[in-house]
């Protein structure tokens, strides 16, 4: 403690007795760093080891993976993957997701952000009250909603058509959306949506050449956070999505696949189309990490 | 500036308000109401019953047992799960070798936290049927480790034992690291000479993460409480793909309950609503138990 509590100076005018304690602290940092790295190692393969398992039993004959799970497939099998791609349709359920989250991505962004715009930026009679319905949303557990919701999208003729996922999908993502931006929109500066208005800017233009262009680092955030969330999304489709297969969504398919496979005991077909669902997942989260990274924390924290 | 802005304000809010209105919350309020009816699915059919439902839903000993799973997974995985992720932030944000009061990051943490955070982008779907193989008896990789080094191996998800503590470990897992990247980016936000001050006096690593980092980041650990304790209550996908309840209700969850109760071989609405309005008291009071509780100890620390 004492040696510790010395000025700095002090410790300069003695280089030899602070050459000791640094090596004494280093020694001890040097086993707290061994430390840490040894857990931080653990857990790390304890993430990857189960993901690595999958993209390497993707390539192995369902007699390698019986008998041996831990080694190395004797030759790359690439036709588990078309197997899985076209016999179990998991490229057709590929593109289903695609279509159905580009829809309702689009959708969610364009209502979320202008509506959050409107309580942002706009003074009018009820806005407190139809805010807070609408970000009250947030709050229910979907499974509520789930019986009523089958029946709302049947009687609208919607049920097992991707028009109705692609409604369902944006409309529950709109309460976090509209919460989200328009924190994001409040924190714009006021004095060039005042400037623009004054040089003839209507309100219309005004948000769409001004405001929008100004908020991008927030869509992006929450645009990010909604395609993970359309692209996962399972109980929804289950509920709405059920009976005609050529329309399912990715999970439906891989859920499907699972059964099927379980039964055939066509083990690689199944490892080989989860890595085909994880691939372009694994791609765009390596290539945006930052942003993903910072976008979901931030979502959560709100 | 007052002039024209009605028109934008109609036009950018009856869209959203019109969907989230049908899709949303029509079908919440509707539940409400069918959770009083004796409703049976597709028949026209549904008498008011009062609280009837709710009623069974008392001795009900399936959802009893389904409920009790979930109290466990509240108990468990956020505790598990936060107690982790603090750990693992440490060890990222201060487990470095670099710098005398040792408060520097390890060698790799961005590829640590990359690692860590990959679970957090795929689909649940996908973690589910994926270590389904991993605690498959036969060739999985749990087992086949088990078999490689002479030990017994367990039939983990068959074994009514073991069955709900193999989904409840899947739950953590894929939880950490999204965690380590929330409480690092909150660590980072405090300010360095606290943790040299504090590891000048002699505390220990233990100790400063007790006294130092906890209490400061007590906001974070709050907010990953109550979406762990809503997380922990929901369990619905990893369950159904896993184990589907079984063998023989061990691993059974509320959610599950709901949906097999509407959705199953009896489609009885009118109680898997009643299950539903329950599901929604639950989270409401555990989301406002965790606020309380965490605020208490805040006042204690500070």
């Amino acid at each position: 403690m004492t040696t510790l509590d010395r000025p700095t100076t002090t410790a300069a005018e003695e280089p030899g007795a602070a050459r000791g304690q640094d090596r004494r602290l280093r020694r001890e940092l040097g086993v707290a760093n061994l430390f840490s790295h040894g857990f931080l190692l653990l857990w790390a393969a304890l993430t990857a080891l189960p993901l690595l398992w999958m993209f390497i039993s993707s390539f192995k004959s369902d007699g390698e993976i019986l008998s041996d799970p831990w080694g190395l497939p004797g030759a790359l099998r690439f036709e588990n993957w078309s197997r899985a791609w076209t016999e179990a349709h998991i490229g057709r359920y590929f593109l289903n997701s695609g279509i159905v989250v580009a829809g309702s991505l689009t959708l969610t962004m364009l209502l979320g952000a202008t509506a959050a715009y409107v309580f942002a930026r706009y003074e009018f009679r009820g806005r407190q009250v139809v805010y807070y319905l609408f970000v009250g949303g947030m709050m229910f557990p979907v499974f509520l909603a789930l019986v009523p919701l089958f029946f709302v999208v049947r009687n609208a003729g919607l049920f097992g058509s991707w028009t109705g996922l692609i409604l369902v999908y944006a409309a529950y993502s709109l309460p976090f959306t509209v919460f989200f931006l328009t924190a994001f929109f409040r924190t714009l500066p006021t004095s060039i949506a005042e400037a623009a208005l004054i040089d003839g800017c209507g309100h219309f233009r005004l948000f769409f050449r001004v405001m929008l262009p100004m908020a991008r680092p927030g869509l992006i955030s929450v645009a990010i956070f909604n395609f993970l969330s359309h692209w996962n999304q399972f109980i929804l489709p289950q509920v709405l999505m059920q009976g005609d297969d050529s329309k399912w969504v990715l999970a439906q398919g891989l859920t499907a696949l699972a059964v099927s496979q379980g039964y055939q005991g066509d083990f690689s077909g199944l490892f080989a189309g989860l890595t085909i669902a994880t691939l372009p997942v694994l791609a765009v989260y390596v290539a945006f990490q930052r942003q993903i990274q910072t976008g979901l924390t931030a979502g959560q924290l709100k | 500036m007052k002039h024209g802005k009605y028109p934008l304000i109609i036009t950018f809010l009856v869209p959203p308000l019109l969907l989230y209105g049908v899709f949303v919350l029509s079908p919440y309020l509707q539940a409400f109401q069918i959770s009083t009816t004796n409703w049976l699915g597709y028949s026209a059919h549904a008498d008011p019953v009062g609280m009837a439902n709710f009623r069974t839903l008392l001795h009900d000993g399936q959802v009893w047992n389904a409920i009790k799973n979930n109290a466990i997974m509240l108990a468990v995985v956020p505790v598990l799960t936060i107690g982790l992720g603090l750990f693992f932030a440490t060890m990222l944000n201060m487990g470095g070798r670099k710098g005398r009061a040792g408060v520097t990051g390890v060698r790799g943490t961005s590829v640590y936290r990359m690692v860590y955070f990959f679970p957090q982008v795929l689909s649940v779907v996908i973690i589910a049927l994926l270590w389904k193989e991993v605690y498959h008896p036969n060739n999985g990789l749990l087992n086949g480790a088990l078999r490689a080094l002479g030990l017994p191996a367990p039939t983990w998800l068959g074994d009514p034992r073991t069955a709900f503590w193999c989904v409840l470990a899947v739950m953590v897992w894929s939880n950490v690291g999204f965690y380590v990247v929330l409480f690092g980016a909150a660590m980072s936000a405090v300010p360095r000479d606290i943790y040299e001050a504090v590891m000048l006096d002699g505390a220990s690593r233990w100790t400063t993460l007790r006294r130092i980092t906890v209490p400061l980041l007590w906001d974070t650990v709050q907010v990953a409480w109550i979406y762990l304790a809503i997380a922990a209550l929901d369990g619905f996908i990893l369950v159904q793909q896993m184990t589907n309840g079984g063998p023989n209700f061990s691993s059974d969850v509320i959610g599950l309950r709901m949906y097999e109760t509407a959705f199953g071989s009896e489609s009885k609405f009118g109680y898997a609503s009643a299950i539903g309005v329950v599901m929604l008291f639950l989270t409401l009071s555990v989301a406002v138990l965790a606020l309380r509780t965490a605020r208490r100890d805040r006042i204690e620390y500070s």
